[in-house]
């Protein structure tokens, strides 16, 4: 289970949001403000050019002058509906009839240059191509058609879009395409412990894409154990280096870096490598590295700065302990290792760490992963625990003292008790704290602009296209407050979905437990896997919750999501074949119910 | 040799049987409420035993015959049938084998320190797949025990339409009666026995998996045995496939090449277009194969230590006396004609699995047929089986996962104009570490055109083909269009989100090259 990268907001969800693809307006801006994508009007070499370069700038002047330049021949009935649609919306435009002009063709020949449309009727708003009858009637629909008519040049950029990570880029990459144009600022500070990074936000530098990587790197290690059981034969034991580990890891990372990099610039997006903090309406003040400050305007804005690991607020804590910010590109292997908190991030770790053969602790105030099915957590917190993972439940620490400093290090945690007087102490060589995520909102002068945040959390309310309220602010990612949308996760904890919205007598729940195929031969144990689904007894059987604890389950839940958004009923299961041998088969053969309290355990095939 | 005579006997049986049926449907009947069985199961694979399972479940008395006629190489095995023996299951097994080959290679970019390369013991794994094997053998006789449910280790054929006649090891007969009757004796590998020493000198996916010694520099002369080539290579064996024609037939064609590409960039060698004429045995105790490229005319030798024959399986029905009891098959696949409703020419015999015409050849439909028609049989149901959009993986290095239509059968029905096909290359996470590369790696969903673009197919080729396809198999039931798969949430980081973040189309001739996250 992941929380999943908000890199391509939901239809009508990004903060530009009626100008996204779905009316697959292709913006190839022909006027653009200087400095940017001037390349138009170079002149070719031909022997007409020079009549041709007149006629183009004509053309492009007239496009520059006009609020709404229709390109039509008199007899088109295309071109006869768009007409109608712009004096229904009450807009004078000027019309240019291909075939009552003497360089009608020619023209139409140029247009196509500057367009690559060769048909009329040939629509530009604002300066912007949006496309011929068609086009023009799904901006109508989609509201773009609108908002190009209002639109202001008054700005230095029509969207600023704050942090570069998931969220930010895809909506400064999408926006650039509908022709706008755009700036990213993102700069990252570095974390206590002095760790920084490049372009791409949390989930590639310090989330899921190493995250991932590192545990690929633990079940290489449970492959390294099984294959011996499959006849691959070598005889010494196997250790693992973190050094060659994270230093391949970083090398892919600084790969995706420069990737994101290299798009932006093909699709003519502002980078600037600094700290954006709003100072007045439509206007943020920029801080490099070096303290230097710039202005600049936009008629938009997105907010996607994401969020930062909290820490405890105890002694010790920002001097000796590391974050999921730090354990990554950490130079030197950590050791002993104490992680603080159950959220899926500190379980994450403590599990590739342990796959590591390090000697790991996780430390838990209450449950496990706050928010998913409980059954499914204590499950995976007990796979954990078999496979050496130590668990203090019940305790919260209360300082951290250095012994010995080194690479790594040796730390003391004092923790206590949360229900008693008791306290322990315990030595390590690595704290990792992943306690929760603190929203980047309260630092970049939102106040300034009277966008609202919750105070408490520090997310952001929007309305359902992701607008703050703030018209002209929009926010994504995760800092959006009360958004399952973009935490599968949150969808995915059907239980406690079912339990809201229908109280818990009305569903019914299917289970079972599994043995993974690949794990037979290997030895691993059988009744540990487990998969079940909720159904709601009042719809039909409909599912709604999906779960699965086993290997590869993220490939598994993938598309049984997208089943659930199509409605996918018990029924439904029952009657696809399932693919075998596989573990997402188990799903087409469930049908014992929890309440019926009957045996799950597997002993056949 | 009994298989071999089975082979050969060829045209000659097929015009004799209808007489017979009627004389045997005459003479030996016992009649209702006297037979010895509600349902009699001929053959104990996954079909027959899901059929016996379920009439036991409702309370019906149940009998179930099997015997595993030797491999013409003196394989043999226990309860299960194909699935559990000789097929899906010892061969997920070796691929996983194979597949943690590639895994050791990978490691040392991971940090794992491992001296390669690291050899790989046949025998080890072979014995551990084996026990595997056994140990299900072993389950399926305890739940037939649980359930109450007959079993006979007998080679069965019919004496007349309600009775069968079994024939134990020691020779021994028994007369088995029964109100209705489930045929499900699957298929065999078959045998080129026009070819010279095939039969003397080759083996087939019976017997691969029950080698106790590594089969060595093999050769497989084939267009369906891509799996089995795939895992040899992948534990480092030199493997050769001769191909006459097109791999894969019957799945979509851009993804079967593109899996034929990866093998052979992964050491599997190919000779296309080629037909095997001799086999011979040298001296030495290596097979020599002789073989004429189907173009030129040209011969062409060469020496292996095993050549596995995959050409295809015949259905087990010679030895059934079908024409005793009047079922009909087909003359050219000797295959068990069936209606809808599982039913063959006699009313109450029935088919399901390998053996019945026209059916894929796929564990989960034979389970799911068979257990659709004993609830109807003895349930009270009407259910029908539904054949259409049956998903299904190819576990070759790189996997196929596939369901609903191909591009290729969806432009036949609906017409190139009003078909839109989706696609995408991408890079498995893992692989990037590991520096492996993906350029085979592919999705492509196949929709119409008109919106709401109902989804027809999908096509995965990549890592754990299997798993991402089960659940995207149930949204094509559910009648997924690729607006709502475009509204799935991705999973992220892996394979499977591709799917749901499909947005070229091969109409539009952008690059479908997925870049950064």
């Amino acid at each position: 289970l992941e929380r999943s990268p908000p890199q391509s907001p939901g239809p009508g969800k990004a903060g530009d949001a009626p100008n996204r693809r779905s009316g697959h307006v292709r913006g190839a801006r022909v006027l653009s403000p200087p400095g940017r994508r001037a390349r138009l009007s170079s002149p070719g070499p031909s022997r007409s050019s020079e009549a041709r370069e007149e006629l183009r700038s004509r053309l492009l002047g007239l496009i520059e002058r006009s609020r709404v330049v229709i390109f039509s021949k008199s007899y088109c009935p295309h071109s006869t509906r768009v007409k109608e649609l712009f004096s229904s919306l009450g807009v004078e435009c000027n019309v240019l009839e291909l075939d009552q002009v003497d360089d009608g063709a020619r023209v139409q020949e140029v247009l196509s240059e500057i367009t690559n449309q060769k048909t009329v009727p040939n629509i530009f708003v604002n300066k912007v191509h949006v496309g011929g009858c068609d086009q023009t009637f799904q901006a109508y629909q989609s509201g773009l058609l609108q908002k190009l008519l209002q639109e202001d040049s008054a700005y230095d950029y029509d969207l600023i879009i704050i942090g570069g990570g998931s969220g930010g880029l895809s909506c400064a990459k999408e926006a650039a395409i509908l022709g706008k144009k755009v700036m990213v600022l993102d700069f990252v500070v570095p974390s206590p412990q002095g760790t920084s990074w490049g372009l791409g936000g949390t989930c590639v530098n310090v989330g899921c894409i190493p995250k991932k990587l590192m545990h690929q790197a633990a079940l290489l290690g449970q492959a390294l154990c099984d294959s011996r059981k499959f006849g691959w034969e070598y005889n010494q034991q196997v250790r693992h280096n973190w050094e060659t580990m994270t230093k391949a890891i970083q090398n892919h990372i600084s790969s995706l870096n420069w990737g994101y990099r290299l798009s932006l610039r093909e699709k003519a997006v502002a980078y600037v490598n600094s700290y954006g903090e709003f100072v007045e309406h439509h206007k943020i003040k920029a801080t490099n590295k070096k303290g230097q400050e710039t202005y600049y305007t936009a008629a938009q804005f997105v907010i996607a700065t994401g969020e930062r690991p909290r820490y405890l607020g105890i002694q010790g804590d920002k001097e000796y302990c590391i974050t999921s910010d730090d354990l990554f590109s950490l130079p030197y292997c950590p050791g002993k290792t104490l992680v603080v908190g159950a959220s899926y991030v500190a379980l994450e770790c403590a599990g590739f760490l342990a796959g590591f053969g390090l000697d790991v602790t996780v430390m838990v105030r209450s449950i496990l992963l706050r928010g998913f099915d409980q059954e499914m957590a204590e499950k995976v917190g007990s796979y954990m625990e078999q496979h050496g993972v130590k668990f203090l439940r019940k305790f919260i620490p209360v300082m951290v003292q250095q012994l010995e400093k080194g690479s790594p290090g040796k730390l003391k945690v004092l923790a206590k008790s949360t229900e008693g007087t008791e306290t322990i102490e315990g030595v390590y060589n690595t704290v990792l704290l992943a306690i929760g995520r603190d929203s980047c909102t309260r630092k970049i002068g939102l106040e300034k602009i009277g966008v609202k945040i919750n105070e408490k959390s520090g997310k952001i309310p929007v309305n359902d296209v992701e607008q703050t309220n703030v018209p002209y602010v929009y926010a994504v990612g995760d800092i959006l407050e009360d958004k399952p949308e973009l935490t599968p996760v949150a969808i995915q904890s059907g239980k406690l979905l079912a339990r809201r919205l229908f109280g818990a007598s009305l569903e019914k729940i299917y289970h079972t437990l599994f043995w993974p195929l690949e794990w037979t031969v290997a030895g691993r144990e059988n009744n540990t896997c487990y998969a079940k689904i909720i159904c709601n007894k009042f719809d039909h059987d409909r599912v709604i919750g999906f779960h699965i604890l086993g290997p590869n389950a993220g490939e598994v839940t993938q598309g049984f999501a997208a089943a659930m958004k199509c409605g996918l009923t018990k029924q439904l299961l029952d009657d696809t074949i399932g693919i075998h041998p596989t573990c997402g088969e188990v799903f087409t053969t469930l049908e014992i119910t929890k309440s019926s309290g009957l045996d799950i355990t597997q002993k056949g095939c | 040799m009994a298989a071999m005579a089975v082979a050969l006997r060829g045209l000659g049986g097929r015009f004799r049987w209808r007489t017979q049926a009627v004389a045997g449907g005459v003479r030996g009947a016992a009649r209702a409420g006297q037979r010895d069985y509600d349902l009699l199961v001929v053959g104990g694979g996954s079909g027959g035993l899901a059929c016996a399972k379920e009439a036991a479940q409702l309370g019906r008395k149940v009998a179930v015959v099997d015997y595993v006629e030797p491999s013409p190489q003196g394989t043999r095995w226990g309860l299960g049938g194909t699935c559990v023996n000789v097929g899906c299951i010892p061969k997920k097994l070796m691929h996983q084998a194979a597949l943690l080959g590639g895994l050791i290679q990978d490691a040392p970019n991971y940090g794992w320190e491992v001296a390669q390369p690291v050899p790989h013991d046949w025998r080890k794994m072979a014995e551990a797949v084996q026990n595997h094997v056994k140990s299900l053998n072993w389950g399926h006789r305890v739940q037939l025990q649980d359930r109450k449910v007959k079993y006979f280790n007998i080679k069965a054929s019919f004496v007349d339409e309600h009775t069968v006649c079994g024939v134990a090891k020691g020779g021994k007969e028994i007369l088995l009666s029964a109100d209705h009757i489930i045929i499900a004796t699957g298929g065999r590998p078959r045998y080129p026995t026009h070819i010279e020493g095939a039969l003397e000198y080759g083996i087939t996916s019976d017997d691969i998996f029950w080698l106790k010694e590594s089969p060595g520099k093999t050769w497989h002369p084939t267009d369906v045995a891509l799996e089995c080539a795939g895992f040899l290579t992948g534990i480092g064996l030199d493997t050769t496939i001769m191909m006459r024609s097109i791999p894969l037939r019957g799945f979509d064609q851009q993804m079967s090449s593109m899996v034929i590409e990866h093998m052979a960039s992964h050491g599997t060698r190919f000779l296309r277009g080629c037909a095997p004429s001799r086999v011979r045995r040298l001296p030495d105790g290596q097979l020599q194969v002789t073989w004429e490229d189907c173009t030129t005319g040209k011969e062409d030798t060469g020496t292996f230590d095993t050549v596995l024959w995959a050409i295809g399986r015949v259905p087990d029905t010679r030895s059934l006396n079908l024409e005793k009891a009047g079922v009909d098959t087909s003359p050219d696949t000797q295959k068990i004609l069936v209606d809808s409703r599982e039913a063959t020419s006699v009313p109450h015999i029935y088919a399901v699995g390998d053996v019945v015409e026209g059916r894929p050849e796929l564990t989960p439909t034979a389970i799911m047929a068979g257990r659709l028609l004993v609830q109807r049989l003895f349930g009270g149901s009407s259910d029908l089986m539904d054949y259409d959009n049956v998903p299904t993986t190819v576990f070759t290095p790189l996997e196929y996962g596939c369901v609903g239509l191909s591009e290729e059968e969806a432009v036949a029905h609906h017409g190139q104009e009003h078909v839109e096909v989706y696609h995408a290359h991408y890079k498995p996470l893992e692989f990037t570490v590991a520096g492996r590369d993906a350029s085979q790696c592919y999705v492509k969903m196949v929709c119409l055109r008109e919106p709401p673009q109902l989804v027809l197919g999908l096509h995965f080729l990549g890592p754990n083909a299997g798993e991402v396809t089960q659940g995207f198999a149930l949204g094509i039931k559910c009648g997924a269009s690729y607006a709502q798969v475009m509204r799935t949430v991705g999973i992220h980081p892996t394979c499977s989100e591709e799917v749901v973040k499909l947005r070229i189309s091969k109409r539009s001739g952008l690059d479908p090259t997925v870049t950064g996250c």
